[in-house]
């Protein structure tokens, strides 16, 4: 047995920071089905969209890499 | 970490990809080291040169094909900022087209094998992120004076509310150098251990028996996420630009 329980709850807190991914699909996916359902009603002003559809990516994906720095951090920097 | 214990497999780790060594000899890392990002940062600001001296160069009315690439690029760009800054942002489109360029090659560069990807460590890009924020600060606040603290001022909401809103956004606005950098980071970091923690799994076919499942599997799954990270180096390219147009809009019309 190496190591310790410093680093056993680490490792279940690594793993347990990758939940977060979940939540961060979630969004993704709410964002771009949002976008498809708006665009499909109406296709002419879609393309304007586009930005915004990225710029809602972007905020909700930021918070599912906010979980896997957490994971990083636990993993090399605790 | 766990490589080491697992023994048979991994024989490499799949975060060994970030480190920074200095290129001739040595361990120190000083400050004028030439290191692995310092190659890589230069030759992305290299080939962004490259791209539009060469590009720039005929100026022909039938365009060759890196003239086109260049006029694209710049096109794109410059009806983003347009749009999502509005036109009197386009002083400032010198800037960020250059923050574009070099992410987008600092990205596309590091999808090479063997390359390093400068824009996978928070010290590229919260340098650029930081630069991002200082920037459209000063703007503001030389732009509207104490006008410019009406961004916090939420003053369509009721006045009751007002202070609570004005603390939620002050701290949106200070998380947001951290969020705009940790996202480029964060992608471009957890596409590339992903692909190598799949190169790792590859040769186990020389090593163990139910390599000849594993293996092609892993081989699959390096090309698709190989794909994948072609698309990631882009659009975050893009994201972090865009959202450069953003704060910057906010910085010229703050009005809630």
């Amino acid at each position: 047995m190496e190591g310790d329980i410093v680093q056993m709850g680490a490792y279940i807190g690594a793993g347990l920071a990758c939940m977060g991914m979940g939540g961060a699909a979630v969004g993704v996916g709410n964002v771009a089905g949002n976008f498809l359902s708006g665009a499909l009603r109406n296709p002419s002003a879609a393309a304007g969209q586009t930005a915004t559809l990225f710029i809602g990516i972007a905020f909700a994906e930021a918070l599912g890499i906010f979980s896997f720095l957490v994971a990083l951090l636990l993993m090399f920097a605790v | 970490m766990a490589a080491e214990e697992q023994g048979a497999g991994l024989t490499f780790h799949p975060m060994d990809q970030f480190n920074v060594t200095p290129l001739f000899g040595g361990d120190e890392l000083n400050f004028y080291t030439v290191s692995n990002a310092a190659l890589w940062m230069a030759l992305a600001v290299l080939a962004a040169t490259l791209l539009f001296v060469m590009g720039t160069r005929g100026r022909a009315i039938i365009p060759t094909r890196i003239q086109s690439i260049a006029e694209l690029a710049y096109g794109f760009v410059h009806k983003m900022v347009e749009d999502v800054a509005g036109a009197d942002a386009l002083k400032f489109f010198p800037y960020i087209f250059t923050l574009f360029l070099f992410i987008v090659f600092s990205n596309f560069l590091g999808l090479l094998p063997m390359a390093f990807t400068p824009t996978s460590h928070i010290a590229v890009t919260a340098v650029l992120a930081m630069a991002v924020f200082l920037t459209v600060t000063i703007v503001g606040f030389v732009k509207h004076g104490v006008g410019f603290l009406g961004l916090f001022w939420v003053s369509s909401a009721p006045l009751a509310l007002r202070p609570i809103l004005a603390l939620i956004e002050v701290i949106s606005y200070f998380v947001r150098p951290v969020s705009h950098s940790i996202r480029l980071a964060g992608n471009m970091m957890a596409g590339h251990a992903v692909i190598k923690v799949f190169a790792a799994f590859a040769p186990l076919i020389l090593i163990s028996g139910i390599g000849i499942a594993v293996t092609p599997l892993s081989i699959i799954a390096i090309t698709a996420m190989y794909g994948l990270e072609i698309l990631v180096a882009f659009i975050q390219a893009y994201v972090f630009t865009i959202l450069t147009c953003v704060y910057l809009k906010d910085a010229l019309h703050p009005a809630h």
